[in-house]
């Protein structure tokens, strides 16, 4: 999937992760593609449950060795 | 969705509930939200500066200055503190185990834009001066704190 930026935000931990995603977010435009490499295992829900409140769309997630990615679609 | 506000009363000075309250603030800000937080009593010694202020206190007021942490390296754990050591041995921990620490996250709360607010009363009672408290802070009382709560739909108590 293409993704119109990526995320490093392996290592981080609570609250971290949602906190690197919102701001890196914010640099979006809406309908642009956020690809976001996490090792928080917490990401799992906080992720989906983060863009749900702050309405965006978690469209894609895969585990790779302990790396959790996600592709967010900004809202 | 948008305008949602929420507001943290942080009373405690211990340096675990001043994370759990920073990491709450942060994450609520990132949702998207508009976020508060008030310090007051034993919450101001977060905000202290680390370095001394020279600044005229009263004679009690130097014992509280002397006897209180002074910023977030100095406090304590709610539970087992050991004298500090307790506090040493979880930051120790913590940065092994790569957690943000209080002073990163107070960093990240003030890029978020969350407003800060020192309680005057207590800065009075703990003779707390505003120039011994860290920089971007604003100052206010029991009003202020109700006037936001009642816009807010999460209201915490640390």
């Amino acid at each position: 999937m293409n993704a119109d930026k990526v995320l490093d935000a392996r290592g981080l931990s609570c609250p971290m992760p949602v906190v690197r995603t919102k701001k890196a977010i914010d640099e979006l435009k809406p309908g642009q593609i956020l690809e976001l490499h996490t090792t928080d295992s917490g990401a799992l829900s906080d992720i989906p449950a983060w863009a749900k409140t702050a309405g965006h769309r978690v469209i894609e997630q895969s585990e790779d060795n302990g790396v959790y990615k996600f592709w967010i679609q900004k809202g | 969705m948008e305008n949602n506000k929420s507001t943290l009363i942080v009373f405690s000075g211990d340096l675990d509930k001043a994370i759990a309250s920073f990491i709450i603030a942060t994450g609520s800000a990132a949702m998207g939200n508009q976020v508060t937080m008030f310090f007051t009593f034993w919450g101001l010694n977060i905000l202290r500066k680390e370095q001394y202020v020279p600044v005229q206190k009263s004679f009690m007021d130097k014992m509280f200055a002397k006897m209180l942490p002074r910023g977030p390296e100095k406090l304590g754990i709610s539970k087992m503190n050991f004298g500090g050591l307790g506090a040493k041995l979880m930051k120790y921990t913590m940065k092994k185990k790569n957690i943000t620490t209080l002073k990163e996250l107070i960093e990240m709360a003030k890029e978020l834009d969350i407003k800060m607010v020192a309680c005057t009363m207590s800065m009075d009672v703990l003779g707390i001066k505003k120039e011994e408290l860290i920089d971007g802070l604003e100052y206010a009382g029991v009003a202020s704190y109700l006037a936001e709560a009642n816009e807010a739909n999460i209201n915490l108590f640390i």
